[in-house]
């Protein structure tokens, strides 16, 4: 029996999520009492870092066909791998990677999955982890019953914790498929955290008023060293790129800090970001209903507020 | 070509969710339902809109549900999709319906399968990929971007960060995220003529689940907002750094 962890990674590197996950397998195979192991596919000159976050054994194999994420390839290595091993735990990161894997592993392991967990598994009725359901407008208890199970890990939950040290990378005799999506080409946005990963957010809704008025959010952000983000009407409207939407039909998230700046806070809104850590409002309206969603408040004029909250985290940086 | 979107019935976005039996059922009391948004405004559009390209093709929806849900899929024949099927089925779990539509799916041979990202209630995205494993297809998610050209597709796919450009030859399934298309409101000639696209009812085939949810709860809420004065923004840097401890 056995742990297996699925580690993402890009450009050649592990992805902060893959030492979430592996932090994740560790605790879960102290509960099942057995060891982790973890399995990297394609290039990251960190795999054995792995070790460090409690993997006994890393597997890494490079493969053209395992350099770029293919889902089917990559899901028919990592069931192989984890046959091998005679792991009845698979657990991989909730990123757009380890989403797309979740559903292939039940199919050729026939487990039971859960997609996006947000605890350990409670072994008290067999094997139960929880989950948020409606957009993070609730948290579901699933009980999985099959002998093997596949887990996805939200992000941003499970900070990495170092329990060992490295280890050396080892190969293991799978039979590795042909890849049937071809990647072309892969534009990296330079510069900022991506949202999911961030730790810090700020954001900004319509009552930033007009797309030229970016810059004092932007400049908050860069002093923050934060990723910025908006709600859906600023998205729609053009101000802001897609990507950047946080809520129910845009990113959810999760930073330890969340500063909503303009944004009146709608239910939809909510489900999207209400898993912050710690959220700061800033709303000339009292009355926003965002302000019960909030850790603390400011009741101001954006305009007025923005450059004075830059201005004080800058004085505080350079005490 | 032959497409088929795959559509989920989900609570409308405004709907505040509460629990009954225990805490063990959604309530949906009260609750309006209405088309998974990504499946909707993404997945539908751009599949028609790649019909409309082509000048030929069909576009068939299909949910897995009760009679109840054809209010839903008789929209999405509004929005124009040429015909819809509806497996009868209470869908039970993720991998429920995934199986009920492939089996469906390798009859018919489409060229492409469409899905939503995610569904905005169990928001597991797990449909799609267990799908494409049981119908041993290539599958892209959380796509922003796809054209097609002879039998081969080029889709831009969203990950952590950036964008991948992607190649991959018919069949496939791909799954729709925001970027990927325009929503569109049905017009009254549509909704008219969706009274008369055919809606088949499939019986659905066996299938066990391995998961169950036991329990379901809110999440734990805020404690009381605290204050801080416009003018005094050091305050403010000053909790976020000695009481949260986030900066």
């Amino acid at each position: 029996m056995a742990v297996l962890v699925y580690a993402s990674n890009a450009e050649g590197k592990l992805k902060k999520s893959a030492f979430e996950a592996v932090t994740y397998g560790k605790k879960a195979a102290s509960i099942l009492g057995c060891d982790v192991h973890a399995i990297v596919l394609g290039a990251a000159d960190d795999a054995g870092k792995l070790g460090e976050f409690g993997a006994s054994k890393v597997f890494q194999l490079n493969d053209a066909n395992l350099s770029n994420f293919d889902s089917q390839t990559h899901a028919n290595v990592v069931a192989q791998v984890a046959d091998k091993i005679g792991a009845t735990l698979v657990v991989c990161a909730h990123d757009s990677f380890g989403k797309s894997l979740v559903g292939r592993l039940a199919v050729r392991l026939n487990a039971g999955t859960v997609s996006g967990a947000n605890s350990l598994p409670s072994m008290d009725n067999g094997f139960s982890v929880t989950k948020n359901v409606f957009s993070g407008k609730a948290v579901a208890t699933y009980h999985v019953s099959s002998e093997k199970r596949v887990v996805s890990v939200m992000g941003n939950t499970f900070p990495p914790e170092a329990v060992g040290s490295a280890v050396q990378p080892e190969s293991i005799d799978v039979t590795i498929p042909a890849n049937r999506v071809r990647v072309k080409e892969v534009k990296t946005v330079k510069g900022t955290v991506p949202l999911p990963e961030a730790e810090l957010v700020v954001s900004a809704g319509r009552g930033v008023k007009d797309p030229g008025n970016w810059g004092i959010i932007q400049e908050l952000a860069d002093t923050l060293a934060a990723t910025t983000a908006c709600s859906r009407p600023v998205a729609d409207m053009g101000w802001r790129p897609h990507h950047e939407h946080v809520g129910q039909t845009g990113v959810a998230i999760r930073p330890n800090l969340y500063i909503a700046i303009g944004i009146s806070g709608a239910i939809q809104h909510l489900a999207g970001v209400n898993q912050s850590k710690t959220i700061v409002v800033i709303n000339k309206d009292p009355e926003a209903p965002f302000f019960k969603a909030a850790d603390y408040g400011i009741v101001g004029d954006l305009f007025d507020v923005v450059p004075k909250l830059t201005a004080a985290i800058k004085k505080h940086q350079s005490s | 070509m032959k497409l088929l979107v795959c559509v989920s019935k989900t609570p409308d976005t405004t709907t505040k969710i509460s629990f009954t039996e225990n805490d063990t059922n959604f309530n949906t009391q009260g609750v309006q339902f209405i088309m998974n948004p990504y499946d909707e405004w993404y997945a539908l559009v751009r599949a028609l809109e790649l019909k409309e390209k082509l000048g030929s093709g069909t576009v068939t929806i299909i949910n897995v549900g009760p009679a109840d849900n054809d209010t839903v899929i008789r929209k999405g024949l509004a929005i124009g999709a040429d015909d819809a099927v509806r497996i009868d089925a209470n869908p039970t779990s993720s991998h429920f319906v995934a199986k009920q539509i492939a089996e469906y799916a390798k009859a018919q041979s489409y060229d492409i399968v469409f899905l939503g990202k995610e569904t905005i209630d169990y928001n597991g995205a797990e449909v799609g990929s267990v799908m494409a494993e049981m119908l041993d297809a290539p599958f892209i998610s959380f796509a922003t971007h796809l054209e097609v050209n002879g039998n081969t597709a080029t889709i831009n796919r969203e990950v952590e960060g950036g964008t991948e450009v992607l190649e991959v030859d018919t069949p496939f399934l791909i799954s729709a995220a925001k970027g990927m298309a325009e929503q569109r409101i049905p017009n009254m000639r549509g909704i008219m003529m969706a009274k008369r696209k055919p809606l088949n009812v499939v019986p659905a085939v066996d299938s066990s689940d391995l998961v169950s949810v036991t329990k379901y709860e809110l999440p734990s809420g805020k404690t009381d907002c605290k204050y801080v004065d416009p003018e005094n923004m050091e305050e403010l840097v000053s909790l976020l750094h000695n009481e949260a401890k986030v900066i």
